[in-house]
């Protein structure tokens, strides 16, 4: 009976320590976002004199002059257009070749394959130097189409691994079924293999859009114009132009973080799957 | 007809391969010929120059600089920012409420772009009116209040404890996806044989995990030496190269000092010394598993 006891005080005692140590890192990896979202919403004096979580009066005007003012409408769009461009590039071309590499014949095949995955395990530091050399030599640097095409680029290798990896598992009774139908190569990568494959196009969608929004040194490289700068670049020379007006840098930086934190939210389930997967490839 | 499917099957790869083509096959030889050659990146004319800028990277001071402040960065993640990775992926391993939450908070910094967390903590370690110092003051330690950032003694430490917070998630669900794939018998098995929870700790879990420690640490190795743009936020590799890192010098080279080549040559050199390192991590990890 007293060992009982002493076990459950035992237990009690350890769970307070492991869910202390939890929280105190959960409210770490969470403050540094709530007090850029209180900054956002204090004025430039008030920025410098109170440290209070919570603002005196909530300023949402900021986040219309960071929009207008600041540029920082322009730069979103300019992201959106990026990473939607980028994603839809990548889901198309991507599945198009893990769908041959997995099932069509074709000569040079697994060469072609392998040069792929090779493309994965080499680092290359320093690449941005020569991309910015071919942009320039093909007319291509300082636009949206350039830069859009290198980050396809960028993405490709490990998406048509994942969707490889998927499609090599996959029941082949569907595609035959459509082929005596008369369904066309096209058709069946269309209609039979996309659709069965939206698991693993969700965690290619996830990670590439997180990719594309939080890239930063090859927008910095390839654009001259701020007209054509994504949130990342636009956010480094906001700060470094001005005296820092601190409330609008804040904002800026909410509206930056805000749609990741949404698509994290809601697709949270396949990062897991996908760091997993990841992670048996390495 | 043979030959039609077989040119019909070529257009499925034909996006996919073109576009690897002409933007990562052409760059990766470009680095290799660029890297023998002086040029500025606009006039016509490239001076060749043989292995000039790779004999010159061996005297270049700040360039093994900005090596050695990678490698403290790195270190610090590999110990700092791993331990408490396993640690928080061992605690949620267990049988504990509010776990998926844990794991949903835990997974944040890694989302976020380098950028927006780079300026965030630069304004929390302002020297003037960081939250950080206030905090200090308030707690009686005003005498420990510096400019974190721009005092040399501590912006890398800083830098490298910014960065193992933003990265601390990926070692975080890599280990927790380990933990879960130990079979529960075992643990059993190691009670009903009464081992304590340390014993069962040290002989069932830790020689369990070393694969995936193995790979923790080389994901944690390539990320942080690589890593610059969250430094370039927050110092922009200063005060005077105390930050500085290796891509940021490549970055320098070619914008700062238009020397494309050298930019090129630095390089290649850090990607062979990456190389290398992979290597004989995973050679090592190969054998303590034997």
């Amino acid at each position: 009976m007293r060992n009982t006891a002493y076990y459950n005080v035992k237990r009690i005692i350890v769970n307070t320590a492991i869910h202390s140590f939890l929280l105190a890192v959960a409210v770490t990896c969470i403050f540094p976002l709530l007090w850029m979202v209180a900054c956002s919403l204090k004025t430039q004096e008030e920025i410098f004199k109170s440290m209070s979580l919570i603002p005196y009066g909530w300023h949402f005007e900021n986040y219309y002059l960071a929009w207008m003012q600041g540029g920082f409408g322009r730069f979103f769009i300019n992201s959106i257009i990026y990473t939607v461009s980028v994603v839809v590039g990548i889901i198309i071309i991507s599945s198009m070749a893990a769908y041959a590499f997995s099932r069509l014949q074709f000569p040079g095949k697994n060469i072609l394959f392998y040069m792929f995955i090779a493309a994965m395990m080499i680092p290359i530091p320093g690449s941005f130097v020569p991309l910015y050399v071919l942009l320039n030599k093909l007319h291509l640097r300082n636009t949206a189409i350039g830069y859009i095409l290198c980050m396809i680029n960028v993405g490709l290798s490990t998406s048509i691994f994942l969707l490889k990896t998927f499609f090599d598992k996959m029941p082949k009774e569907l595609e035959d079924a459509a082929r005596i139908d008369g369904c066309s190569k096209i058709g069946i990568w269309r209609h039979v293999a996309l659709p069965l494959a939206k698991p693993v196009l969700a965690v290619v969608v996830v990670f590439n859009v997180l990719n594309v929004w939080n890239e930063y040194v090859l927008a910095l490289v390839i654009f001259d114009s701020r007209q054509l700068m994504p949130l990342q670049v636009a956010l480094t020379s906001f700060q470094g132009e001005f005296v820092t007006n601190y409330p609008l840098l804040m904002a800026g930086l909410t509206i930056t973080a805000l749609p990741v934190i949404i698509v994290y939210l809601l697709m949270q389930k396949y990062i897991v799957k996908g760091v997993t997967q990841g992670a048996v490839v390495g | 007809m043979r030959i039609k499917e077989t040119l019909e099957n070529y257009v499925f790869v034909l996006p996919a391969v073109t576009i690897f083509i002409v933007f990562y096959i052409i760059p990766f030889i470009w680095v290799f010929q660029l890297g023998l050659f002086e040029w500025d990146g606009i006039l016509p004319t490239k001076i060749f120059v043989g292995l000039n800028n790779f004999k010159e990277i061996f005297f270049d001071r700040t360039w093994w600089q900005s090596m050695g402040n990678a490698g403290y960065i790195t270190l610090i993640a590999l110990t700092f920012q791993n331990i408490i990775a396993f640690m928080l992926a061992w605690a949620c391993d267990r049988e504990i409420r509010a776990k998926n939450f844990y794991r949903l908070i835990f997974f944040i910094p890694p989302v976020l772009s380098e950028v927006v967390v780079g300026l965030v903590w630069q304004w929390i370690l302002d020297g003037n009116y960081g939250l950080l110092n206030y905090w200090l003051n308030g707690l009686g330690l005003g005498n420990l209040t510096r400019s974190w950032l721009s005092d040399p003694q501590t912006a890398l430490t800083a830098v490298a404890i910014v960065h193992s917070w933003k990265g601390f998630g990926w070692g975080f669900l890599i280990f927790l996806a380990g933990l879960q794939t130990i079979p529960r018998e075992l643990y059993e098995a190691a009670r009903v044989d009464g081992a304590n929870a340390w014993q069962t700790f040290k002989n069932v879990t830790i020689p369990l995990m070393i694969p995936v420690a193995a790979l923790v640490a080389i994901l944690t190795i390539l990320g942080s030496m690589q890593s610059f743009v969250l430094i370039n936020a927050m110092t922009r590799g200063g005060p005077a190269y105390h930050t500085e890192v290796p891509v940021l010098r490549i970055l320098a080279s070619m914008r700062g000092s238009s020397r494309f080549g050298y930019a090129c040559a630095q390089g290649i050199s850090f990607g062979v010394i990456l190389m290398a390192i992979s290597f004989v991590q995973y050679k090592l990890s190969k054998k303590i598993k034997e």
